[in-house]
Order: structure tokens, then C-alpha cells, then sequence
């Protein structure tokens, strides 16, 4: 059973700007980021699918005391995809000071960056950003 | 499946060791074994947990030193269990469903972690390697900041002010802490005040430094036989009533984070086995690695309606002597501490004691029924055992 769109692929999308996750062809549920097998009805007739990029910011933190190699201040946090799924990621564009409960449920729009691998993990990541639309 | 029952339990000083992981391990099995009555040559096999040892000290494979360094006998197997902070609970449940199903008669389970040697940024490091690599670590989260994240959903979804519910999450970990202070083992043995809690430094927004439990090192391990033997052994052995274990997925896929399913699952299946239910239960050593963690928990498992917990602790309800039920009496996670790999089978530990009315200070007055509730990873983990006297 091969996956429709790997992390490779999925990677290559965030670079071209695309956030490309798998439709299930028998529930219509959105999968992102992909996986092989659809976790609403375990169907694994999954077809590629680009999602549009907004959602709704549902959760945050702001990381003041970080794993080595990073330099906080900087925000984590979850949104829910217009589509459906969540996704985690950095929010960005905005100084994590201001970083209040009146975030969640702002709407953003998703972008990504590049994340430098360390010592434990060679590969470099882009990781998913959400920008607050008002900015 | 047979009955299964805890002889001998044991655990270390929690807190900064200058001993290795094995030395640790060695020292809190032997006195298990020896609580016993029995031998290193009479355990039939050795689950061992430990989680970071590569880091820690550039050993993998610990578990076949574990049992040299126990003097078991070569046809005694030992393997390695990795479940993050519920790595012990998930290697001691694994030794009670073997012993139950008749594969062994009697076992060693436990644990054992050196995390104060990785410092600060390393251990930040690897302890988030427990969560998602490529879509969650990747994004620089940490522990911390998947509880942060978890306590302004827990705001926001049940209309807490997050000042008001910060009020009552520096009271689980008071509550935590004066329990600690008639703990021996714990890692901190000294009663804090909420203005401590709430004028620490920030770790992940909202979490300040005394929500957050420390970095320890330690050592636990009990004995597992099979009820007949052990009856035979010893005068109170302690019984296995009931357990369960849930899996799940990354945060993004869990989604509501102030509903842990995995612990949901596994507590149904934990006390639909004992035949009892949340009321039933007398003592609980619950994960509390964030004092937020105490209040999802406690939900989680049934004891409080989802949303009521926040101020079960400003209540006095879990304290011990409290209204409701005995949550965290060794001090729990938060000053006890957490020494990953070995934390469930501290926990069982304190469990096993107060059920035989051996806890001293802080023994639960008449406690006949203990639940055990360990988290490993970002929710990705839960186990659960119900013990009876």
C-alpha cells in the first residue's frame, strides 16, 4: 500500500506555497497533513487534495524556555483548517509579547518556513505558519 | 487470566543522583526483590523502562545490563520498554498481563532515568522528541508548551478567566508540594505558597515554573507474581483489579486537548475489568507533570464532571484529609518528581504502600482501592492500573 502524497511531497507543496493533504473518496474527509489511511472511516481510497490555506486559530503558547538550538521567544499554536483538519505551527508576524486569549479565534492564513535540522534530526523542515489576517 | 498481585515495591531518593541508571535501578530492584522474600534468581524476566539512557549517558539496550546488574539468570529475559513518561506503567501492566496469562509465575518490573545529567536545553530537546517529529517537534514545541497550550483551551472552552483557572492551578501544585513535605523520597520536600507559584518565571505561556514539575533522577521497581504465589510469600500482597492503555495520535489529529481520549479509553477499560467505578476509588496517584495535568486528569478519569475540576484542589477535595478523594499523596510528579522512565513505577509504589497502611504521615485512612494513572507523551500514551488490598 503506497501513500498518494508522502512528506516529501507534502514538503515540496509547502515550498511552492500548496498545502496539498488527501480527500478519503468514500467519507469526503480532508486528511492534512497526509496519511495513508482515512482516520474517519479507515478507508485507505485516498485522492490528493489542495487545501486553500485558511483556518481559525484555536490554541497557543508562547516558548520561553526552549529546546536547545532554538531562541525563544517565539509562538506555537493550532488551528482548525476550513477543510476540517488542525494543523500545528509557528504564528508569526507578530511579537509574542502581544500574545493574549483574545488570539483564539482569530483567522489565519498558512504559509510556512524553514525549520534547520540539529544533530538528532539531518534533515531540514518547513514547518507550517499561520499569519493573523488582520496584518 | 489468573490473579495477579505487587509483592515487594521499592523506589529511590528521587531528586539529582550521582549514580548511574543502572546502580539506581539495581538498588531500588534488589530491595523489591528482597521485600519479597524471594531472590534475583527466582525473577522468570525483567520489563524495564527507560527512556532517554542514549542521552543520558550514551547507553541503548540497557535492559540485558539492568539484568546483569540484578544477577538474574541468563534464561530470565529482559526487555526494554519506551512510553515515554508512562514508560514504567506500560512495562508493569505488560508483566501483570504475561504473569496473568501464565507465560510467568514470578517478574521484576520498573524503571529507571537520569534526566538531571542532560541539562536544561538537552533534555528540553529530547524529552519533546515525544512528540511528532517532522509536524510538532518541528515547531519547536515543548512538554510545557503542549500543557500551555492545553490550559488556554481549558480557558477559553469552559469561560475561565485564564487568571482565574492560573488561581487554582497554583493550588493543585501547593496541594502537591505539602504532600511532598511528608515524602522522604520526594525530589522536593518543601511546602510552597500560591504567591510562590504565581510569581515564578514564565516556562510556555501560561505555564510558570512551579506548574511544571522538575527534572529527576531515579529508580522504582516491584515485584509481580501470580496471586497463589504470592499469597504464599507474602502476608498482604496487593491485587491487580483492573488496567487499561490507550494509544493516540499527534495533537493536531486529537485536536480538543482538554479531552485526553487515549485516558478515556483506558480508564473505561481499567474499570470496567475491576467491576468498580470512579466513586469506588480511595487513593490516586494521577500525572500531574503540569498542575493543569492533575485537573485534565481528574476529569479524564471519571472522578469530576469535564469542566468542574479546576478548583478541586482551592477546595480541598484532593488534599489528603480531603472531601472527595486522596489525589497525588506521595507529592506526585510535581514534587516527587519525574524521573520518566521510573515514574509509573513510583507511582504504583505509593499506591501499594498506602493500601497496606505503610505511608506514615500522609497514609490514606482506610484506602482498599488505588488507581494509577500515567501519561506518556504529548496524550500519545495512558495507562491505567486499579490495585485493591
Amino acid at each position: 500500500m503506497e501513500y498518494k502524497i508522502t512528506f516529501k511531497d507534502y514538503q515540496q507543496g509547502l515550498e511552492e506555497g500548496k498545502f496539498i493533504g488527501v480527500k478519503c473518496t468514500s467519507c469526503n474527509e480532508t486528511i492534512f497533513p497526509p496519511a495513508a489511511v482515512c482516520r474517519e472511516c479507515g478507508s485507505t481510497d485516498l485522492a490528493p487534495a489542495e487545501l486553500k490555506g485558511e483556518g481559525t486559530l484555536r490554541t497557543f503558547t508562547v516558548i520561553r524556555v526552549a529546546p536547545e538550538g532554538r531562541r525563544p521567544p517565539y509562538v506555537v499554536a493550532m488551528a482548525e483548517l476550513d477543510e476540517g483538519p488542525w494543523a500545528m505551527g509557528n504564528l508569526i508576524e507578530m511579537n509574542p509579547e502581544d500574545a493574549d486569549m483574545n488570539l483564539i479565534g482569530k483567522r489565519v492564513r498558512l504559509g510556512s518556513h524553514p525549520v534547520k535540522g540539529d544533530t538528532y534530526s539531518s534533515d531540514d523542515i518547513r514547518v507550517i505558519t499561520f499569519t493573523l489576517n488582520a496584518y | 487470566m489468573r490473579e495477579v498481585a505487587i509483592l515487594g515495591v521499592a523506589m529511590t531518593k528521587f531528586g539529582v543522583s550521582e549514580k548511574t541508571n543502572l546502580e539506581m535501578f539495581a538498588e531500588a530492584g534488589l530491595e523489591a526483590i528482597a521485600r519479597s522474600n524471594l531472590e534475583p534468581k527466582d525473577m522468570e524476566a525483567l520489563f524495564f523502562g527507560n527512556c532517554l539512557g542514549d542521552f543520558e549517558e550514551g547507553q541503548l539496550h540497557m535492559a540485558p545490563f539492568a539484568h546483569a546488574e540484578l544477577g538474574l539468570p541468563v534464561s530470565s529475559p529482559a526487555t526494554r520498554f519506551e512510553s515515554a513518561c508512562a514508560t514504567a506503567t506500560v512495562a508493569t501492566r505488560h508483566a501483570a498481563l504475561l504473569v496473568g496469562a501464565g507465560v510467568y509465575d514470578v517478574v521484576i518490573a520498573g524503571g529507571t532515568e537520569r534526566a538531571t545529567k542532560m541539562g536544561t536545553p538537552l533534555a528540553t530537546r529530547t524529552f519533546a522528541m515525544a512528540c511528532q517529529a517532522q509536524h510538532e517537534s518541528a515547531a519547536g514545541i515543548t512538554f510545557p508548551g503542549v500543557f500551555a497550550m492545553a490550559t488556554h483551551m481549558y480557558s477559553h472552552k469552559y469561560d475561565i478567566p485564564l487568571k482565574n483557572l492560573k488561581r487554582h492551578m497554583a493550588d493543585v501544585a501547593v496541594k502537591n508540594h505539602f504532600h511532598g513535605s511528608m515524602n522522604p523520597k520526594a525530589h522536593f520536600q518543601k511546602k510552597i505558597d500560591a504567591e510562590t507559584v504565581l510569581g515564578g518565571m514564565m516556562v510556555a505561556d501560561p505555564l510558570q515554573l512551579f506548574d511544571c514539575c522538575p527534572f529527576s533522577d531515579g529508580a522504582s521497581a516491584l515485584v509481580v507474581a501470580e496471586a497463589g504465589k504470592a499469597k504464599d510469600l507474602m502476608k498482604n500482597p496487593i491485587f491487580f483489579a483492573g488496567m487499561g492503555q490507550g494509544s493516540n495520535g499527534p495533537l493536531y489529529i486529537q485536536k480538543d486537548l482538554t479531552r485526553i481520549r487515549a485516558r478515556e479509553a483506558s480508564a473505561l477499560q481499567a474499570y470496567k475489568q475491576a467491576g468498580v467505578g470512579p466513586q469506588d476509588i480511595d487513593v490516586i496517584e494521577l500525572h500531574d507533570c503540569f498542575t493543569i495535568a492533575e485537573i485534565l486528569a481528574l476529569e479524564g478519569l471519571g472522578i469530576y464532571d469535564f469542566g468542574t475540576a479546576y478548583d478541586a484542589a482551592t477546595k480541598g477535595e484532593t488534599a489528603l484529609h480531603g472531601k472527595k478523594v486522596i489525589v497525588n499523596p506521595s507529592g506526585g510528579l510535581k514534587a516527587k518528581g519525574h524521573p520518566i522512565g521510573a515514574t509509573g513505577a513510583a507511582q504504583i509504589t505509593e499506591v501499594v504502600e498506602q493500601l497496606r497502611g505503610e505511608s506514615g504521615l500522609r497514609q490514606v485512612d482506610g484506602a482498599r482501592i488505588g488507581l494509577v494513572d500515567t501519561l506518556g507523551g504529548d496524550f500519545g500514551t495512558i495507562c491505567n492500573i486499579i490495585l485493591r488490598s
